[in-house]
């Protein structure tokens, strides 16, 4: 394709593109995230296409891969469009099935999502709850082009806040605009991102950078990995537009080397990007230019952290910088200006520009406005991505789009905020999620993890286990995070072991405490969370374990299991599966299972046939 | 702007320069703030994070925090003290509690305040409790890392990045079991480690040790006293630490702080078995232990014979640029005085002499122009014949952090040397044409009109014949003949002119030569030109070889002056001698080194004496001198250890080493330093200067100086130029002379408003191309020089354990294109053969060689690099060998 040399040209492509499509063109979108991909969306597409032509159809519909759709546990999922005709679960073996139903202008109801609550059949994306309660902004495209596409993305009006910022806005409109907008940093901080940049376009220097953090590294979490994934061009075009806005002529998106797709359709687009002249020099005809480049991060957790991130691109060792040091907005990379937005703030930054920031304000509260991402998991019917107002109550997230507990029973917490996020209780799931409300709640927005926890979860261990996660990642230089997390984490082991002491948990506020005020960077000053908000909400259930029993019934060490007498019949099934040999008895007599040989694997519990062994 | 700032700590009212760190400020106001990770040497790391205080309610580290006007800050609030209580507490708990059999008991910090916090009980010890459990590593020849007792505080990371540039320390893992190494947990062998052991200097807690520290002492058993390293010239302070007479660390530098290899691990010689501990008088093929009285009245008797019947000017003496002024003052005065000849000279002939004769003609005084501290702030260093990390690393640092302080950086030397690999230019020329790329560097700074016009015209002379001269090295014609790229020349030229400061360092790559003092002279023209001279950090500053061969020169110890330059030949300076020491001096300038073996070999000297020298291996064309040493009637030797040219001695005087003796070393930027006695000397050996003055005394002169000190006194009241020295004077950081008066503060940098002659002097130097050059038979060029872990001839060096580990023999360095066309592969052996002679050496196949050039070590007697140079033609003025190139050819044995 020819060099865009101007704003105009850019529109007229687009103008073009969208001619050249059939209103009523007719697309299987196939969702190409990484989580459909496991389950075989890639193959799913091939035989799509492959059907496609074998009924004689492909000049009326295109198959197209696609980024993540979001309800990823129900995935491969494939949406038809115009109508939106959503299928869910579909295995490379249903192309044909698919195809043909379309060829006859039929639904191939096998293939529906089915309402847990309801019981019926939903058809389309729009009408199943998991999507009618969300606000999706960022992910608006995702499940609807094909991010190996420069076109796509240009035919739904991609790259035009570029085209308007340099056509009409100087660089402080722009930053006036995000300022105005309220944008604050979707990394889990909180800054205001308009804020930010101001700063950045007051330090003196000539040479400035722009960097898209995507060291997406909480467990579980996977909202930027998506956005990369599934709609490249968006985060370009919004560190082209902050690049514009602070000067910067040159950029970095680190990106985990675990998010291979991520990083492949980033390259490409930056290539394409680059061929319309939508990157490097003169863009679309302006003096403005940007030298895009991916650097692949090798996996360190703590390598989100600003000034980690700057110095694990500079080749050194990824460790924060203790403070008082400059901000990154006065001496970032090689000691320039640069201003550092994660992928999610970043993509959320074209439709500031070409919307406005009133329009922006629409969605979200007063002072955290827009939308935020998250990934939801845990103990929830629609696990996935979804991206809803800020504001939104925790409830209507968990029971209004997650659809609450898979077995129907309540929740019994919320962890929010990922590895370095709090858990809240069932009793504050009202509360409306923004920085402020979470924070005070001992939680945290973090970047968007949120896990729901049901009854069989132990909070001690739950908190044992985040904090291996942040002692493992702590990059070892500060004291109290390389050996406080540890001492703490030694602590939790061993009341989930049933060896704490009544002095523990005074220890574990204590040092949280000194973790948390001591150490040198965000990873150590949040790490505690996950310990002193149970040990806030969930006090009782650490008593518990220290009168030796796991309320949850998940500490092993903790657990009994016994025979109940009146109901055993003697069969010895339990004691042929007893791997340690902990079960005696004599046939048609109840049997008797030794606490001390027993290693609480709970085979014994699936051998009895008739239930007669318990777990306390 | 704002002097000072003014806040409160603990209530109490202090006042600091903007940019303290709060640390330091309590520490003014005698506050004591608790800290592990930081050290005044390093730039702050705030990560031990015991150092937290409350600054206007927020917690800092004190380290990094600047302070505030009008800021209140707490270092003793209840919720600091309960932090810092726990943060002790959590390093304790990953510490081994083995303070009872620890070397850093009672000189700990973390002890200290485990103590005065009171951690009886550790509350996260239990059964529960994990602590880092790893052997101790010793793969290396000095160092003994006990990972267990590291507390991370990583001063030693920041000492091998900030101070010393190695970078090969760093943090690896994540998490609990981090650490801290080389990359990949290597051993130092396989890194850039110098082993210099500022990271030893600066570990807290006794995880970086000495090997074979450990159970030689704690450190309040031990006692210790300031001295002077014996090795290079780079005059680094060292604290001795000694348990009993014995040597247990060292400490110390110029900055109180910055050693290298030696001067941290090479103190193992002065106790070695090898000592002499009695004197020697030659026997048949051996020799004999003897008395001391049998063995002056020996050398005394004989050397009277040879004077009776030959005449004095057949008895030579070499003076020694390792023994201090006072005995190098009065081994001169012995030769001129109680001998009656000139004859004394001593190794500075083979190393800078064309440098004290060529800064001598140019402006009037031949040392180092200007102080090493001084070029940190230099903008422009142009480094040439000097491999300073090796040679000089102290300079080297210096040249480091003036890089690192934004200087550009340029090294022209034929090899590919460390310090070219921090260069922003690196030109390699053709050994043995260095005047012809300094005339092409003055024709382009004159071309462009780079030059400083105002300084030329008020300040030098010369200037016509000398502009004459350079027009002719037009850069394709130094092209030509050294094979430097035009444009680079130019480059260079731009660079050092245009600089506000720049400064011109250099070594036996430009002396050694049969050119040596043209070399020199074009160097001095340059700076001449462009006025980068007479200001601080800027100069022409040779770098001098030995711990005091800038003294052993002061002192006279060469044929052709008195102490203090005063030329034999001027009848004042020889009466106000004559009038001190009471006898008639010999009129003419004697004989330098190379010329005494020549006359040894022709029998025109008879008798020699060689204080702590070794010619069988320092000096050009061994062969040639072991030939003369063997003609002596009589030959005494006064040394330390039986070196290879004691062996060839009638008697051996067994002498006391810098440790055993109390003096002055002066070193190559001028400073008088002093030397102090730590413990006595083995057996029965004595201090050079005693025994001088033993046989002056034999031999009809009495001399009865009671100490050094007044030795010191004569020195100053007949050398202008130290005239105002005295030992009461040198108890802190010495003086730089010139230092005419008792109350003159010394001289950082010479010729400020006026050249020491007056005039700084051009001097047309045309180029004379190498005495020797490759041919087919010979068709390699031979370059010679130091490595950082040997000194000398090694009679110090290769009796120090580790640094013989490390480097136990002599290679040949040879580019890889060149060993292949021989079929040579590293490691290799190969024999290296000149006009002279041959040895057999392992072949290094490395890029650092130049193609078509081979470089040899020359400390190792056993494959003595001196076998292959030559002794004649010498440079005309300074009497020079070509050391740094002559022709030999290579073969694979």
């Amino acid at each position: 394709m020819a060099r865009l040399r101007h704003p105009a040209e850019l529109a007229a492509l687009a103008e073009g593109l969208v001619r050249a499509r059939k209103r009523d063109q007719v697309s299987i979108t196939v969702c190409g995230g990484t989580g459909c991909r496991a389950f075989g969306s890639g193959e799913l597409a091939a035989g799509l296409r492959e059907e496609v032509d074998k009924q004689h159809l492909s000049g009326e519909v295109e198959v197209k891969l696609t980024g993540c759709h979001g309800l990823c546990e129900r995935g491969p999922i494939v949406v038809i469009q115009p109508e939106g005709l959503f299928y869910a679960g579909l295995r490379p073996e249903d192309a044909a099935a698919v195809v043909r139903a379309l060829a006859h202008g039929q639904v191939a109801d096998q293939f529906l999502y089915v309402d847990p609550e309801s019981g019926e059949p939903v058809l389309r994306e729009e009408d199943i709850p998991f999507y009618r309660k969300q606000k999706r902004l960022v992910l608006a495209a995702n499940g609807r082009i094909d991010p190996t596409s420069i076109e796509d993305y240009i035919a739904i009006g991609g790259y035009q806040a570029l085209a308007k910022a340099l056509s009409s806005m100087d660089p402080e409109q722009v930053v006036g605009e995000v300022k105005r907008a309220g944008l604050r940093g979707r990394g889990g901080a909180g800054f205001p991102t308009g804020v930010k940049w101001e700063h950045c376009c007051r330090a003196t220097g000539e040479k400035r950078y722009v960097i898209c953090n995507g060291d997406e590294g909480d467990p579980g979490a996977y909202m930027d990995r998506s956005v990369v994934e599934g709609n490249p061009h968006l985060v370009i075009e919004g560190m082209l537009v902050g690049a514009y806005a602070i000067g910067a002529d040159e950029g970095i998106v680190y990106v985990r080397a675990e998010y291979p797709l991520a990083v492949e359709n980033l390259r490409l687009a930056i290539a394409q990007a680059e061929e319309l002249g939508l990157l490097g020099k003169g863009i679309l005809g302006s003096g403005f230019s940007l030298r895009l480049r991916v650097f692949e991060g090798a996996g360190a957790f703590v390598c989100g952290e600003s000034t980690a991130l700057v110095a694990s691109i500079e080749g050194n060792r990824g460790m924060p910088r203790p403070l008082p040091r400059p901000r990154t907005t006065e001496a970032g990379l090689w000691g320039s200006p640069t201003v550092i937005n994660n992928v999610e703030t970043w993509a959320n930054v074209p439709a500031i520009i070409t919307q406005g920031a009133d329009w922006f304000r629409c969605f979200g509260t007063e002072r955290s406005p827009g939308t935020k991402i998250f990934s939801l998991t845990g103990d929830v019917r629609n696990a996935g991505l979804i991206e809803v107002p800020m504001g939104i109550t925790l409830r209507e997230l968990v029971y209004g789009i997650g659809g609450g507990s898979r077995d129907g029973g309540s929740s019994k917490a919320v962890q929010i905020g990922g590895p370095s996020g709090g858990c809240l209780p069932a009793g504050l799931l009202d509360l409306p999620i923004d920085y402020e409300s979470l924070t005070d709640a001992g939680a945290m927005m973090g970047s968007g993890g949120l896990v729901v926890l049901d009854e069989d979860t132990c909070m001690v261990d739950m908190a044992r286990y985040f904090l291996e996660f942040t002692q493992a990642e702590s990059c070892g230089q500060c004291t109290p995070c390389r050996l406080g997390t540890k001492r703490m984490l030694e602590i939790l082991t061993r009341i989930t072991r049933g060896r704490g002491r009544k002095e523990d948990l005074d220890l574990l506020v204590e040092l949280g405490e000194t973790v948390a005020t001591g150490s040198l960077c965000g990873l150590g000053q949040t790490a505690p969370n996950p310990v002193t908000s149970t040990l806030r909400y969930f006090r009782d259930e650490y008593e518990a374990h220290l009168d030796g029993r796991c309320p949850a019934g998940t500490c092993r060490e903790l657990v009994t299991y016994t025979v109940n007498a009146e109901l055993c019949v003697g069969c010895g099934l339990c004691a042929k599966g007893c791997p340690q040999g902990a079960i005696s008895g004599e046939p048609r007599s109840p049997y008797r299972i030794e606490p001390r040989l027993c290693s609480r694997c709970g085979a014994c519990v699936s051998a009895c046939a008739k239930g007669a062994i318990s777990k306390q | 702007m704002k002097t000072q700032v003014r806040l409160a700590i603990d209530g109490q009212d202090v006042e600091v320069p903007p940019g303290t760190s709060i640390l330091d400020a309590a520490h003014a106001a005698g506050i004591e703030i608790p800290h592990l990770c930081h050290h005044p040497h390093l730039t702050p790391a705030g990560i031990c994070r015991l150092c937290l205080v409350e600054a206007d309610g927020k917690l800092v580290t004190a380290c990094r925090q600047p302070v505030r006007d009008g800021m209140a800050v707490r270092t003793d609030e209840e919720r600091v003290r309960r932090i810092r209580r726990a943060v002790l507490e959590l390093i304790l708990s990953d510490h081994p509690q083995d303070c009872l059999t620890c070397d850093e008991n009672g000189a700990c910090p973390l002890q200290r305040y485990a103590y005065e916090y009171g951690i009886e009980e550790n509350r996260f010890l239990g059964p529960d409790h994990e602590r880092r459990r790893v052997p101790p590593r010793e793969d290396n020849p000095f160092i003994r890392y006990e990972a267990e007792k590291c507390i991370l505080c990583c001063r030693c990371v920041r000492a091998c990045a900030d101070i010393q540039g190695r970078h090969v320390l760093g943090f690896a893992g994540r998490g609990f079991p981090t650490s801290v190494g080389p990359a990949l947990a290597r051993p130092l062998t396989e890194t850039n480690c110098e082993f210099c052991g500022q990271c030893v200097a600066v570990c807290p807690v006794g995880a970086l040790r000495a090997k074979g520290r450990r159970f030689q002492g704690r450190e309040w058993e031990l006692r210790t006293v300031r001295t002077v390293c014996p090795f290079c010239g780079c005059g680094c302070r060292l604290v001795l630490h000694l348990k009993g007479p014995r040597i247990v660390r060292v400490s110390g530098g110029a900055d109180g702080f910055r050693l290298c290899v030696k001067g941290r691990f090479g103190m193992g010689f002065v106790h070695h078995k090898d000592r002499l501990r009695a004197p020697l008088i030659r026997n048949g093929d051996g020799s004999r232990e003897a008395n001391w009285e049998e063995a002056l009245s020996l050398v005394a008797r004989r050397l009277t014979e040879i004077v009776a019947q030959y005449g004095p000017d057949a008895v030579a003496g070499l003076a020694s640029a390792k023994c201090t002024n006072e005995e190098n003052y009065l081994f001169q005065k012995f030769m001129r005085a109680v001998v009656g000849t000139s004859h004394v000279d001593h190794c500075a002939r083979l190393c800078h002499a064309p440098t004290v004769a060529g800064l001598a003609r140019a402006f009037g005084s031949g040392a180092m122009t200007n102080s090493t501290a001084e070029i940190e702030s230099s903008d422009c260093v142009l480094v040439t014949g000097s491999n300073t990390t090796e040679a000089h690393p102290i300079v080297a640092q210096a040249i480091h952090q003036a890089v690192r302080n934004g200087a550009t950086l340029i090294v022209v030397d034929p090899r590919e040397i460390e310090l070219a690999d921090i260069a922003h230019l690196h030109l390699r020329q053709r050994p043995g044409t260095d005047v012809a790329w300094l005339n092409g560097l003055a024709h382009v700074i004159l071309a462009e009109g780079l030059w400083n016009e105002a300084f030329v015209a008020e300040r030098c002379e010369g200037f016509d014949e000398f502009q004459r001269t350079v027009k002719e090295y037009t850069p394709q014609r130094v092209e030509e003949i050294t094979g430097i790229p035009a444009e680079e020349l130019r480059e260079v030229a731009r660079a050092y002119a245009r600089a506000k400061r720049g400064t011109i360092i250099f070594s036996m790559g430009i002396t050694q030569h049969t050119t040596g003092t043209d070399n020199v002279l074009a160097l001095a023209n340059l700076a001449l030109l462009t006025g980068h001279i007479g200001r601080p950090s800027t100069g022409v500053n040779p770098l001098r070889g030995q711990n005091n061969v800038q003294g052993a020169c002061d002192m006279g110890g060469l044929p052709n002056v008195l102490p203090g330059y005063q030329p034999v030949a001027d009848p004042t300076a020889r009466e106000k001698f004559q009038e001190a020491w009471g006898v008639n001096l010999p009129e003419g300038p004697g004989l330098t080194v190379v010329e005494m073996m020549e006359a040894a070999l022709a029998g025109e000297i008879k008798g020699m004496v060689i204080m702590g020298e070794n010619p069988m291996v320092s000096d050009p064309d061994i062969r040639h001198v072991e030939e003369a040493l063997r003609r002596l009637e009589f030959l005494a030797v006064l040394d330390i250890f039986p070196s290879e040219t004691a062996e060839l001695a009638h008697v051996v005087l067994p002498a006391a080493s810098f440790a055993e003796k109390d003096g002055t070393f002066t070193s190559t930027e001028r400073r008088v330093q002093r030397v102090r006695k730590a413990l006595p000397p083995p057996g029965e050996a004595r201090a050079d200067w005693e025994i001088l003055c033993e046989l002056s005394t034999r031999m009809g002169h009495p001399m009865d100086y009671g100490s050094p000190a007044e030795i010191m006194a004569e020195i100053a009241s007949l050398t202008p130029i130290y005239g105002g020295i005295s030992y009461d004077r040198l108890e802190g950081a010495g003086l730089q002379w010139p230092c005419p008066t008792p109350d003159h503060p010394g001289t950082p940098f010479l010729h400020a408003g006026k050249f020491t002659r007056g005039k700084g002097r051009f001097h047309a130097v045309p180029y004379r191309g190498p005495a020797e050059v490759p041919d087919a038979e010979y068709p390699f060029v031979l370059t010679t020089g130091r490595i950082l872990w040997h000194f000398h001839s090694r009679t110090m060096t290769g009796r120090v354990a580790g640094l013989q580990e490390l480097v136990p023999e002599a290679y040949v360095e040879i580019h890889p294109a060149d060993a292949a066309a021989l079929g040579i592969a590293d490691r290799d052996r190969v024999r290296v053969s000149s006009r002279r002679g041959t040895i057999e050496v392992r072949a290094s196949v490395t890029e650092h060689a130049l193609p078509g050039t081979v470089f040899i070590p020359f400390h190792f007697g056993e494959a003595a690099a001196n076998v292959l140079t030559p002794s004649d033609p010498l440079d005309p003025v300074a009497k020079m060998p070509a050391l740094k190139a002559c022709a030999v050819r290579v073969d694979r044995i």
